[in-house]
């Protein structure tokens, strides 16, 4: 062969590479020209010079920068967490199913939900997300739908602490829960980036059971195996 | 006046871009040339093996993907094989090729990460590793849609996968697989016959494929010098006697051989993984019978697989209770390092990191 074929067909390579659209995607945002700005506002070129006269000579001169969010999966583990205090009952399966121990759970007795009817009390409900390492067990762990992975991933903190998650935070911070392990989300067709999910309903597999379910469950079943016990205990 | 030079011992790492990761070598040179090399490990030690004993079995998963970080698809289906062998579990058939998907492009992303490093190494600083990570990249994407992580996946289970793939999974892998040829062919374009990589790693670091056999090395290392090993088809595992594959060879075992290999590898799993999505069938894709806290019963079990960088294997031993008794880790980036000095000495201090590289290794999987 003679020398330097492939030297030269290696800068063919990188010459088609080089004269091709680029494959970067600039992250957090990206400068944008007229046009480029004129189409992230939704408003045409025209338009944009006349309007809105400052943003058009920022962008002619380089300087106008929209944000850019990279393409995320439904399913993505992000690093936050939503919860539902209305379907917890403080079971804290998901506590002890995490490899790390990480969630912290005080109950006290006397709560209600919406699956259980009478629960646990939650106390305190804590994920320290800054060990977490978001292997999404207690998600799978948690039997009434009230964890999720959730979305967003922006959570830079200047403290520990801060990385945190409290009760009151999960309570507050907005609800885009992941779809992961929760194919009922799947199937409503359901996208963590468009849409909250405040409703608690939605995020269960679980129905909610009516009124005279939970007092047939948690009253007239309990009193027969009481009843029950209570034989057993006078046969021993 | 005769000429005479002195030997000079440098540390190269612990914290060098070359090294990999936190290794460290302490290396005699005599001008140019390497006379001496004492391999220090052990600064990425997390004491893995020790930590799934007291971490239930399905929770030990989540460390395998800490191992050898660059290919946790792999690493998870072989400690889940072992622990199948241990407990007793039938997998379900489309767990079973979802994981074989996943694996193949989990071995596709590893090599690319090789390829890129290794002629980063070689001074092509910048272009071969970005066209790589391009295409690593989308690999990416895919196990972002299939399990919400890009590297520590976590997404197998006994008896199967977590999770079926979603309806979006499959146009993006079918899409993925037709691209994928090209893109072989540009990193061939660009480095395979190009003269200053053949100059540089033709006949560099050179074993002979007995010196390999007596140290236990395997992977694209041992079939780079003829020696025709490879568990997927030696002791098929999985479905892998279903789908048919060549098994790329080289003679030369120099670095430039050892590339050679991983690229046409990268070939043979786009074809398993495209035999794969053929022969895949609807169905669940674990058992429903698997508990959520599995106790084996006493006993032990191993398994080994072909992994992108040799064979790895978790060797279990069960008392029967829910955490393992004992994990040990056939890790093969480890083994692989110990013909580190056989293969430097006689090397100049250029070619050193050049073949450092093309050993391809993973911190994570050394140290554990
Ligand atoms: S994602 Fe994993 S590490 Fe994080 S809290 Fe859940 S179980 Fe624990
Ligand atoms: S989040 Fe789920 S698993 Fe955890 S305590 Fe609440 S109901 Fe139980």
């Amino acid at each position: 062969m003679v020398y330097g074929v492939g030297l030269a067909r290696g800068m063919g390579v990188t010459l088609k590479t080089l004269i091709g659209p680029a494959f970067t995607v600039q992250y957090p945002d990206r400068r944008v020209g007229l046009i480029g700005a004129a189409r992230a506002y939704g408003i045409s070129t025209p338009g944009l010079i006349f309007k809105r006269p400052i943003k058009a000579m920022r962008a002619v001169l380089g300087l106008e920068r929209i944000d850019v969010r990279p393409a995320q999966a439904a399913r993505f583990r992000g690093n936050e967490f939503t919860w539902y205090e209305d379907r917890c009952t403080g079971c804290a399966s998901c506590a002890k199913y995490c490899p790390l121990g990480i969630i912290k759970i005080v109950t006290l007795p006397g709560g209600t939900n919406v699956q259980e009817g009478e629960s646990y009390a939650l106390d305190t409900f804590e994920i320290d997300t800054g060990r977490c390492m978001f292997c999404a067990l207690c998600v799978e762990a948690c039997p009434y739908d009230a964890l999720h992975m959730g979305s967003n991933f922006e959570r830079a903190n200047y403290q520990r602490m801060g990385l945190v998650l409290s009760k009151r935070d999960l309570v507050n911070q907005p609800k885009h829960p992941s779809t992961w392990y929760r194919p009922q989300m799947e199937l409503l067709d359901y996208s963590p980036f468009a849409d909250e999910l405040d409703d608690f309903k939605q995020a269960g597999r679980h129905e909610t059971p009516s009124v005279e379910r939970l007092t047939r469950r948690w009253v007239e079943d309990r009193r027969t195996s009481e009843v029950n016990e209570a034989d057993e205990a006078v046969e021993d | 006046m005769p000429l005479t030079t002195q030997p000079i011992t440098i540390n190269v790492g612990p914290q060098h871009p070359s090294t990999h990761g936190v290794f460290r070598m302490r290396v005699t040179f005599d001008g140019e040339e390497v006379i001496d090399v004492e391999p220090i490990f052990g600064y990425l030690h997390r004491g893995s093996e020790k930590l799934a004993e007291s971490r239930t079995y399905t929770q030990v998963v989540t460390l395998t993907d800490r191992l050898d970080y660059v290919a946790s698809m792999t690493n998870n289906m072989s400690y889940i094989l072992s622990v199948e062998q241990l407990a007793g579990i039938e997998p379900t058939p489309r767990g079973v090729w979802l994981r074989m998907i996943a694996a193949e492009l989990q071995r596709i992303a590893s090599h690319l990460v090789a390829t890129g490093f290794f002629l980063q190494d070689l001074g092509a600083l910048g272009t071969p590793l970005i066209f790589t990570m391009r295409e690593r990249e989308q690999i990416l994407e895919l196990f972002e849609r299939l399990c919400g992580a890009r590297i520590t996946n976590s997404y197998m289970r006994p008896g199967g996968v977590f999770m079926d793939a979603p309806d979006d999974f499959w146009p993006a892998l079918d899409r993925f697989l037709s691209d994928m040829p090209h893109h072989v062919d540009e990193y061939e374009g660009l480095i395979s016959g190009n003269e200053i990589v053949a100059a540089r790693c033709d006949g560099v670091a050179v074993v002979d494929s007995q010196t390999l056999i007596d140290a236990s090395v395997t992977g694209p290392m041992l079939r780079a010098s003829g020696v025709d090993w490879d568990l997927r088809h030696r002791q098929p595992y999985e479905y892998y006697n279903r789908v048919k594959f060549n098994r790329p060879l080289a003679t030369a075992s120099d670095n430039y051989a050892r590339y050679m290999v991983r690229i046409h590898e990268i070939r043979e799993s786009l074809g398993i993984i495209r035999q794969c999505i053929e022969q895949i069938e609807p169905g669940p894709v674990r058992p429903e019978t698997v508990p959520a806290l599995i106790r084996p019963p006493v006993g032990d079990s191993y398994v080994g697989t072909e992994c992108p960088k040799g064979e790895l294997g978790f060797y279990l031993v069960s008392d029967g209770g829910v955490a393992p008794y004992r994990c040990k880790v056939r890790a093969p980036s480890f083994i692989n390092l110990t013909l580190l000095r056989e293969m430097l000495i006689g090397d100049k201090l250029a070619d050193m990191f050049v073949t450092f590289g093309s050993i391809d290794i993973n911190m994570g999987e050394v140290d554990r």
